[in-house]
């Protein structure tokens, strides 16, 4: 019997419209663990570099994490994974609500879609029964609109729809995938659903998910249930708002804005408004978003309230979570109001909520520097926020500029031209980035930055704080009970830490520090991303109840997998490894490797090549960043460096790069 | 039963336990499906599925409905029509709020063998401080109450009766008697041949 996962996956072939349960290899989950993890194995055998995003060849994976279904609290996130149009390199968003488990109740780990469908259909599965059905009937619908009418056409109200908008129809490069108050949102992978013709997947499971050890497994979820009372109470002091207590963050409960709004660049990542959060703007917010909010509400098996159902007038209730409250008010120099109406227009529409505002106000900052021209532009409104509302509708339609904008403001900018470029100004490989825009180097976000193959800071960051702690006292308080860290050498690195003086950015953390702190990080989100678990409740806050001294043991004992520390961190930089090795193979090189240049004002080249140079090789990377043949044979990854050599990426006798790549780096 | 009994009759002290619930708390998560699943699996925790659950979260949430509802008593026939009720502006249909498994809808019910399920508070030896739903919801949208109330043992009876007169009213009152009579000569023979053995 396999325990946590159910042993099949199911492959879809749109074009042949053929629907296959195939069994999978238990070996393969001790070696890759399960949802991101062996996605990216999948992905490496079947989908080569040659294969375009939008080809039939390049697959979209639903995955359901490895112990989704299980008690294990928070554990409910789906992770898909494709190529990206905008990056070309792979993708893997995630979502969080209620769709994962559903598939494992069903019976299956994964859906795997290949091929294209020539008319929009939607995939059915009810437990064995598997169909492909028509959705013309579903074309333009909105996502959520698209949602309800599945569940009622079904009369199957318990189904979980998985759901593209109209943007996704229209391969609109950041179209998001929508799924009630979840959604996987980055690097455009409803595009790639939209390109296969597929609108929906929507399941219902009645089965079982089985626990390999079940008194130990219940005692673990019992300790983290307990222990999120323990972090409810105990708020970490000192630390803005939304870092003290636990979850995605909770952005819908928490009204203090302050940090956000004073910290984060508005407009096209432009404006920094140090005195912006008055008591007025707080009395107004507060007031708007308890109007708006009916709910605070959870994902499958979580007590987080992160999301929450909002009802603005004149527009239909809607679901939100995170950051999203603030994007569009942001990027429009608004309010929150304006905020949580478009939100809901582009949550229908299914498009990212980072790249679409910034995507916008990129596009108005063009038109006022007049590289967009009124003939661009025409029938643009002259009142502010209604641009916003037109130009979110021409990019959705892919009309006229629209359709230009859509591609994101990498790929737009290249085809303005007119020195456009200079204001894509806030992306990495391709992808625009968080609005942040600060003074001093920090050499760990640096190196996230940089190296980070999710692409997105939220979901790289987590665990140590983000700033050193003013005084030794405060620090002293909260290295107390924190067992979390891997090693003990952490609470050393942190208890040093200073705001000012020799142990302070950009030189300390040293380079070495700053290494072991990133690698510390990254693992801890690449484990949860193959569990299946949300960050919220683990690699993103300061001490939380999932960490690597219980994760093995809720492996073990949920999956049957025997696990400790070593082999789960030898299984997470395994398949972290294998992520970048298919991104290698993709043309990523240490040239993309740079967060944009605007993002510090205060840089150091010779820091920042010295940082990537030792991350480099504390990975197993060589100076290009290309994983090399021994550390690929440590991970018994031998069959990507005979691949590696064939293509001529690694070369039989060096490992060491180019000279002129090299020198790209720190500019 | 002669009239004048139930006065000399001792008042008996009975544990009643309850799981209240606050639907203003319940934020959909559905934690209290999964214990509860997990809980009544067998052998204990071995498995998961909310199919299974004797908990259910009626839940739709752009029409801010959330109601867990506990599995009560199995009924072979539907309700004839079903109310809507309309609670601070917001509309529940009969269901929302009925904890029977019925033939109308597919909910508690063993998603293999179509059999009813029941909540049973989870009991257990040794018991557990409260019913897994309710430590598993943090968000304290269930809470478990015991509450000792007196009850007349008079009342165990007249149920009893109440049984009985439905039964002769199906069977007729002499076949229900012939019957209790069978079943007394044969339980003394049983008895009988026990003691025998002895």
């Amino acid at each position: 019997m396999r325990y946590a996962e159910t042993g099949f996956n199911l492959e879809v072939d749109l074009t042949r419209g053929s629907i296959e349960r195939g069994a999978t290899d238990p070996r393969e989950t001790e070696l890759y663990l399960g949802g991101l993890g062996t996605n990216a194995k999948i992905l490496w055998d079947r989908v080569l570099p040659e294969v375009e995003p939008f080809s039939p060849d390049n697959l979209l994976i639903f995955a359901a994490g490895l112990l989704c279904g299980t008690p294990a609290t928070g554990c409910n996130r789906t992770i898909v994974s494709t190529i990206s149009p905008q990056t070309e390199l792979m993708a893997f968003s995630m979502m969080g609500g209620f769709w994962a488990q559903e598939l494992k109740y069903a019976g299956y780990d994964k859906v795997i879609i290949r091929g294209k469908s020539p008319n929009l259909v939607y995939l059915w599965i009810n437990n064995d029964k598997v169909e492909i059905r028509d959705a013309s009937h579903l074309q333009g619908k909105g996502a959520i609109e698209t949602e309800e009418l599945i569940r009622q056409e079904l009369k199957e109200p318990k189904a979980q729809v998985a759901a593209i908008g109209l943007a996704g129809e229209n391969r609109v490069y950041f179209a998001s995938i929508e799924q009630g108050r979840g959604s996987a949102s980055r690097g455009g992978i409803g595009a790639v659903m939209g390109d296969k013709g597929l609108k929906a997947i929507a399941v219902r499971g009645t089965g079982d998910v089985n626990i390999a050890r079940p008194d130990e497994f219940l005692e673990l979820c019992n300790e983290v249930l307990e222990y999120i009372k323990v972090r409810e109470e105990k708020p970490i002091p000192g630390v803005m708002p939304i870092l003290a207590g636990l979850g995605s963050p909770q952005e819908m409960r928490i009204q203090d804005e302050k940090w956000h709004t004073e910290s984060f660049m508005w407009g096209n990542s432009r404006h920094r408004r140090k005195d912006f959060w008055t008591e007025d703007v707080e009395k107004a917010w507060t007031e708007t978003m308890e109007n708006a909010r009916t709910r605070l509400i959870s994902c499958y098996n979580c007590p987080m309230k992160c999301a929450a159902t909002i009802s603005m007038p004149g527009v239909q209730t809607y679901m939100m979570k995170c950051f999203s409250k603030l994007t569009y008010t942001m990027a429009a120099m608004s309010d929150l109001e304006f905020g949580l109406k478009i939100a809901q227009r582009a949550t229908e529409y299914g498009v990212d909520a980072f790249s679409t505002p910034q995507v916008m106000a990129f596009a108005l900052e063009l038109y006022e520097n007049n590289i967009l021209t009124e003939n661009d532009m025409r029938g643009l409104p002259s009142d502010n926020e209604e641009r916003f509302y037109w130009l979110l509708d021409r990019i959705v339609r892919r009309e006229g500029i629209g359709d230009v904008l859509a591609n994101g403001t990498y790929w737009a900018a290249k085809e303005i031209g007119k020195g456009a470029k200079e204001y894509a100004h806030n992306n990495i490989k391709k992808h625009e980035q968080m609005p942040l825009k600060l003074s001093m180097l920090n050499p760990i976000y640096f190196l996230m930055y940089s190296t980070g193959e999710k692409i997105n800071i939220t979901q790289i960051e987590g665990q140590f704080p983000q700033m050193p702690f003013p005084t030794r006292e405060e620090r002293e308080e909260f290295v107390k009970d924190w067992f979390q860290v891997p090693d003990e050498k952490f609470k050393q690195y942190f208890l040093d830490w200073e705001l000012r003086g020799e142990n302070s950015f950009p030189y300390y953390p040293t380079v070495e520090m700053c290494c072991d702190i990133v690698d510390w990080q990254e693992r801890m989100h690449y484990i949860d991303d193959a569990i299946g678990m949300c960050s919220g409740l683990s690699s993103f806050p300061l001490k939380p109840p999932y960490h690597i001294h219980n994760y093995p043991k809720f492996i073990s004992s949920g999956a049957g997998i025997d696990m400790d520390e070593a082999k789960l961190t030898q299984a997470a930089k395994r398949y972290r490894t294998l992520v970048r090795a298919i991104n290698i193979r993709r043309g990523m090189r240490r040239k993309d490797e740079k967060p944009p240049e605007n993002h510090w004002k205060k840089r150091f080249p010779e820091l920042e090549k010295k940082l990537l140079d030792e991350y480099y090789k504390l990975k197993g990377w060589n100076n290009e960043g290309i994983p090399t043949k021994e550390s690929l044979h440590e991970l018994g990854l031998d069959y990507v460096s005979e691949d590696f050599l064939q293509r001529g990426i690694l070369k039989e006798s060096e490992d060491t790069p180019s000279k002129e790549a090299s020198s790209e780096t720190g500019k | 039963m002669q009239k004048g009994e139930t006065v000399v009759r001792e008042k008996k002290k009975k544990t009643v336990k309850i799981i209240k619930v606050d639907l203003d708390k319940c934020n959909g998560c559905r934690a209290c499906e999964v214990a509860c699943s997990a809980f009544h699996s067998s052998p204990k925790y071995s498995s998961n599925n909310p199919a299974r659950s004797r908990i259910r979260v009626i839940h739709e949430p752009l029409r801010d409905v959330y109601v867990p509802i506990r599995a009560g008593d199995y009924t072979p026939a539907e309700c004839t029509g079903r109310h809507t009720y309309t609670i601070n502006e917001k509309e529940y249909d009969e269901c929302s709020f009925c904890g029977v498994s019925c033939p109308s809808r597919d909910v508690f019910k063993e998603p293999d063998s179509g059999l009813p399920l029941k909540c049973d508070m989870c009991e257990s030896d040794p018991p557990l401080a409260e019913p897994m739903c309710v430590q598993w919801c943090l968000a304290d949208a269930l809470t478990y109450e015991e509450r000792e109330e007196e009850a007349e043992e008079e009342e165990k009876r007249e149920e009893m009766e109440i049984g009985l007169e439905s039964l002769a009213n199906k069977y007729g009152l002499q076949k229900l008697m012939d019957t209790i009579a069978r079943m007394s000569i044969s339980k003394k023979g049983l008895e009988h041949k026990v003691k025998e053995e002895d």
